[in-house]
């Protein structure tokens, strides 16, 4: 049996007054999101992974083969024969080349080292073509993103680190580049590792997250587990926390132009997406966007209510607040809640509840839809 | 019509001063720019010295040094079977040692300015570090490296305590136009004064405006 390739790493490092000491196992296969607030240390790991932070100290071991060793030999493998992408929050393109140049600049080096690559399926699924005469300096914020993915792409990388690509850029042009990337280990077979501290993001791209917290390893797996999971806390967001569901196209109204989509045995309506019935989906839920009821609600705007029953409540001490997690037809939902809505319904685990869901974004899954779409009920 | 010893010695000084503080001046720049070591500000303070030493000073020293009782005085007598002193080469590494300061430190501020960023891109575009020197680095300071330049050049030229103390005055050899101005005053010669003091005073000028000109375009993004 072989077992799945992974990166396994220990590290510790100490940079000024600031900790980071992480042990953990990522799969080397479609998306890993390192999530976590300014100074959890998301960036400096990442960077420790490409080599660029030389004063870590510990282990590094890349499907079996050692990046970095402190015992029993001093064992470190410099940036430039890790043979990983790394796309950086500030682009970094090279402001005295074009953009051809800076693209170029990576091919030449990766077949120096016999990576052979087909640059033209890059160029085109990148739309780089009418860019390649331009200077960086000229570039727009996500043009330049796409070329500095489309320039590590072109190393053949074993592994692409992201980190934060798109934290400089507007909503729409996230949207516009969102896709590309969650494309990028069907496409181009590369693993990814993507810092980020947007829910949002994590949601829409991500198959496995590890949250980091001050230095340390606070949980790591699925998205959809983790992201459920309610004893994190303000690690995985107050505002921005939400679940995730698998639902699958039922069919579509043209009439109110609204599609049907099964979650579980339960239906959901969204605003007509492009798919066809049958096609998966992935929906992404906000605790702040559901309310809870103890009967039926009638007579009201909202269209999406699931029955279920609380599995969990969390209450935050010193705040007006508590988080629930309600578990209904395929899947679970989280609700931020009063905690006086807590007392006043007499919510508790066990509970019988309605959930109305005031919004649903689409994070992902269907390969026609650019941006996130928001219903309002 | 002036006697062009003088001017062909000192565009030789200059010229070989200036290609030799390249090679040397740019990895100490380099480091200088780039490293953490708790050393770098006595390094600085060296390299800086002599912008402030009086010309006579580093002159006096280094003709001491010249001598072949020292090891590296005597070292050069058995390689060449003369002094270093009161000789071409001599003035060579006194003139090194002299513009070390203006090849260092314009180099320094240009490395400082690329930082590190475009280099860790380089590195992880499987650049290895000489590599991503001369492809990214040495051309995002290449103004750095002219201003570098011109400044040694420029300021070579205009030598004069430190010649005068180790290099004295042989035509042909070691007498460079300032020695040959002050040798033209000395002797009431002040036709030849003039000619040559014009001369440098119209190139140095010449020399800076060129330098203030290539530093006032706007940085980067070159065509």
């Amino acid at each position: 049996m072989w077992d799945d390739p992974v990166l396994s790493l220990d590290i510790r490092i100490g940079i000024a007054a600031f900790e980071l000491a992480v042990e953990h196992e990522l799969p080397l296969a479609g998306i890993t999101a390192l999530f976590g607030h300014s100074g959890s240390g998301k960036t400096t790991l990442l960077r420790i992974l490409a080599g660029l932070e030389r004063g870590a100290e510990g282990s590094i071991a890349f499907n079996g083969e050692v990046w970095q060793a402190t015992a029993p030999q001093k064992v470190f493998v410099p940036t430039e024969l890790r043979n990983v992408g790394y796309v950086f929050q500030d682009a970094r393109l090279f402001p005295h080349m074009t953009v051809a140049g800076n693209l170029t600049y990576a091919e030449q080096r990766a077949r120096r080292r016999g990576n052979a690559i087909d640059s033209a399926t890059v160029y085109a699924r990148f739309g780089l073509k009418p860019l390649m005469d331009r200077h960086p300096a000229t570039l727009s914020g996500g043009e330049r993103q796409r070329v500095a993915i489309a320039r590590a792409l072109l190393t053949k990388p074993r592994l692409l680190l992201m980190d934060e690509p798109l934290s400089a850029l507007d909503a729409r042009r996230k949207a516009e580049i969102l896709p590309y990337i969650s494309r990028l280990p069907t496409d181009f077979g590369v693993p990814v590792v993507y810092v980020t501290h947007s829910v949002d993001e994590v949601a829409y791209l991500a198959d496995t997250m590890v949250v980091l917290s001050e230095g340390s390893k606070l949980a790591a797996g699925p998205v959809a587990e983790t992201l459920a999971r309610l004893d994190l806390g303000p690690a995985t967001g107050r505002f921005e926390a939400g679940v995730l569901l698998e639902a699958t196209v039922v069919q579509h109204d043209k009439l109110y132009h609204l599609t049907e989509l099964a979650l579980g045995g339960a239906a959901l309506f969204v605003p007509l997406i492009d798919a066809a019935p049958g096609t998966g989906i992935r929906l992404r839920v906000r605790a702040r966007d559901v309310v809870l009821a103890i009967r039926r609600p009638v007579e009201i705007s909202s269209c999406n209510i699931l029955s279920g029953k609380i599995l969990e409540i969390v209450e935050e001490p010193q705040t007006a607040f508590a988080e629930t997690l309600v578990e209904v037809e395929g899947g679970r939902l989280r609700a931020r809640l009063t905690r006086q809505a807590v007392a006043d319904l007499n919510l508790h685990g066990g509970a019988e509840v309605y959930a109305m869901i005031k919004s649903i974004s689409l994070a992902g899954g269907v390969s026609t839809v650019a941006r996130a779409v928001d219903v309002d009920g | 019509m002036p006697d062009l010893g003088p001017i062909l010695v000192t565009l030789a000084l200059a010229t070989i001063t200036t290609l030799l503080l390249l090679i040397m001046g740019t990895p100490l720049a380099w480091w200088l720019a780039y490293t953490r070591s708790r050393f770098k500000p006595v390094i600085e303070a060296i390299t800086a010295l002599p912008l402030v030493l009086p010309p006579t000073v580093l002159g006096f020293y280094l003709l001491v040094l010249f001598s072949p009782n020292t090891l590296l005085g005597s070292f050069w007598v058995t390689v060449t079977g003369s002094t270093l002193a009161f000789s071409f080469a001599g003035l060579v590494v006194a003139s090194m040692l002299y513009s070390l300061p203006f090849m260092v430190q314009p180099l320094q501020t240009a490395f400082e300015a690329v930082g590190r960023e475009p280099l860790e891109a380089a590195a992880t575009l499987g650049a290895a570090p000489q590599d991503a020197f001369f492809s990214v680095a040495a051309p995002m300071a290449f103004r750095g490296f002219l201003t570098a330049s011109v400044l040694t050049f420029a300021h070579t030229i205009g030598e004069f305590g430190v010649v005068l103390m180790v290099g004295g005055n042989i035509p042909g050899r070691t007498r460079v136009i300032s020695i040959a101005i002050y040798e033209h005053v000395e002797t009431l010669n002040y036709a030849e004064a003039h000619v040559l003091s014009a001369g440098l005073l119209i190139f140095s000028f010449a020399v800076l405006v060129a330098v203030y000109a290539l530093n006032r375009r706007s940085p980067l993004n070159v065509g």
